[in-house]
């Protein structure tokens, strides 16, 4: 039997714009999670954070300038600079070694301070072969939305009915950037931006700074009474080039079966009870439904027609507003995992799911039109 | 970035990068100053890959014989983006597409011209079903990317 790892506590920062700087955000999600914990500094094993140097932080070697707000004094302290859902995977990891009993696991995003996603993503490109092309995260979700649409026969309407959703969902976050009631016309007629995108069903541009508290079993009981069990995390790589890539389906099942055989997960519709994802672009919510097997391929708009994944829906997907309502580029895997945690405790407050939460999936994804992707299962 | 009610720091980044093109790349690129649009062929799957690498990402074995490939193929998909980029040596609005061009086995990305480009409702009917596609190139050419202006339609 594997030793067990549990979340025992979460802190989330409000995604809208902070006068506050970088390090003292920091430092008020970590003390947020050891004063919630009742432990101090001194009583944390090992440090794994997620973050992201110049492009999207403008301070090089990050992680050196924010060890000392991320309580890592006397600690290892590593970093991963990718999708941030691995830094939890990292953690759980060290804890299974049985050479720390308790892992502070960290996103850290301040997205109000630096330049545009679209500017910094351009640089994610080979500076041989696309960047004279002006290729970037929007621009490849543009050529992979209108890839989908065709292949699958999903709509317009159906992608805009996202963006209704998740930023309704929004309204019950206070935590949220982005929110409204919004009607899909109103969508399909905002601002095209690399059509067929429009502008309400891209992400904004937020802040996220996320702290989760792991512990092994033993201490995890003694630190809490709701503990979230891990149960499964898996990833897939697509290749760099899109295209030499299969732009209509992608590698998300590969990631789900991996995260699903280690969860013991047989029917993800029946047996995940709330799901938040990773759809900085409305579509692609529809898309990972199908790669996390919710639904049939190319079955995506169907499945979202079908009211499943409202918030009062037999599988709610992104009850926080998803990354369509705050989008902190670098933090945003963490920040699914930090709400599925507190759905599953019953902590959710105002977007707390109508249904019982007794098992939740978070999703990750980074790099253009879904190259990585990461999918975690944790339990009650 | 607009002003702010609290006291910022502005602060903004100039860094100059070189970046080594390698040998298979160069290749490629004297291809296109000669007009020429060149993939290889992995000779583990048979696949042609363009533009040319150094290895096949599937079998991850060195790539083989090189091929010049056809300058024509069929429209994949397509974007239209109004925002400048860093860099940018070409016009706004911008129309970019994955090209499968004929007789290779994957898509190759490239910007499309040669119609009217300034209305998104005039691209996408001009665009709509299936598109064929063929390289225009620039009079004078570098070795770059831009050496082929953009693909017009071809029928």
């Amino acid at each position: 039997m594997m030793r067990r790892v549990a979340i025992v506590e979460v802190a989330l920062s409000p995604a809208g714009e902070s006068a506050d700087n970088y390090l003292d955000q920091v430092y008020r999600v970590c003390r947020e999670v050891l004063d919630k914990a009742g432990i101090t500094r001194e009583d944390v094993g090992t440090v794994v954070s997620a973050s992201s140097d110049v492009f999207h932080g403008g301070v090089s070697c990050a992680n050196a300038y924010y060890w000392d707000s991320g309580a890592a004094f006397l600690k290892n302290g590593t970093r991963q600079d990718g999708e941030s859902l691995l830094a939890f995977s990292y953690a759980v990891m060290r804890i299974l070694t049985g050479h720390y009993d308790t892992a502070l696991v960290l996103g850290l995003c301040k997205g109000s301070e630096n330049p545009d996603n679209d500017m910094i993503t351009h640089f994610f490109t080979d500076p041989f072969y696309q960047r004279p092309l002006g290729l970037n995260e929007t621009v490849a979700a543009g050529l992979q939305m209108r890839a989908y649409l065709e292949h699958s026969g999903t709509t317009e309407e159906q992608c805009a009915r996202v963006v209704v959703k998740n930023l309704g969902n929004a309204l019950r976050n206070p935590n949220a950037h982005r929110k409204g009631r919004l009607d899909v016309d109103t969508v399909l007629r905002s601002p095209k931006v690399m059509d067929p995108l429009k502008e309400l069903e891209c992400a904004p541009k937020s802040e996220g700074f996320v702290a989760l508290l792991l512990a092994s079993e033993d201490k995890a009981k003694k630190l809490t009474k709701r503990p979230v069990w891990f149960r499964g995390f898996g990833s897939s790589m697509d290749f760099f080039y899109l295209g030499d890539r299969d732009m209509g389906s992608g590698v998300l099942a590969q990631a789900a079966k991996r995260a699903y055989d280690m969860a013991g997960i047989r029917d993800p519709v029946k047996e995940i009870h709330v799901a938040e994802v990773t759809e900085p672009y409305a579509f692609q919510e529809l898309l990972w439904y199908e790669g996390l097997g919710f639904c049939g391929p190319g079955e995506g708009g169907k499945f979202l027609d079908t009211g499943a994944t409202a918030p009062e829906g037999s599988l709610p997907v992104n009850p926080s507003g998803g990354v369509l309502a705050a989008n902190p580029y670098v933090s945003r895997g963490l920040c699914r995992l930090a709400e599925v945690t507190l759905q599953i405790r019953g902590q959710a407050g105002e977007r707390q799911v109508d249904r019982e939460v007794e098992t939740g999936l978070a999703h990750g994804t980074h790099g253009f039109a879904g190259q990585f992707h990461a999918v975690a299962v944790v339990g009650a | 970035m607009p002003d702010k009610h609290f006291h910022t720091k502005k602060h903004d980044v100039w860094l100059p990068y070189r970046f080594s093109a390698g040998p298979v790349f160069e290749r490629f690129f004297e291809g296109l100053k000669a007009g020429k649009i060149l993939g290889n062929r992995c000779p583990r799957c048979e696949r042609v890959l363009v533009p040319a690498r150094t290895f096949c990402p599937r079998c991850y074995v060195d790539m083989g014989q090189w091929v010049e490939v056809s300058q024509e193929g069929r429209l994949v998909t397509w974007t239209m983006s109004t925002e400048p980029f860093f860099g940018m040596r070409t016009d706004l609005p911008y129309v970019a597409g994955l090209i499968h061009l004929d007789g290779t086995n994957c898509n190759f990305m490239h910007l499309l011209g040669g119609f009217e480009t300034m209305d998104i409702e005039a691209v996408r009917e001009r665009l709509k079903g299936s598109v064929r596609v063929r390289a225009v190139w620039r009079e004078e050419r570098e070795g770059d990317m831009l050496d082929i202006k953009y693909f017009e339609p071809a029928d």
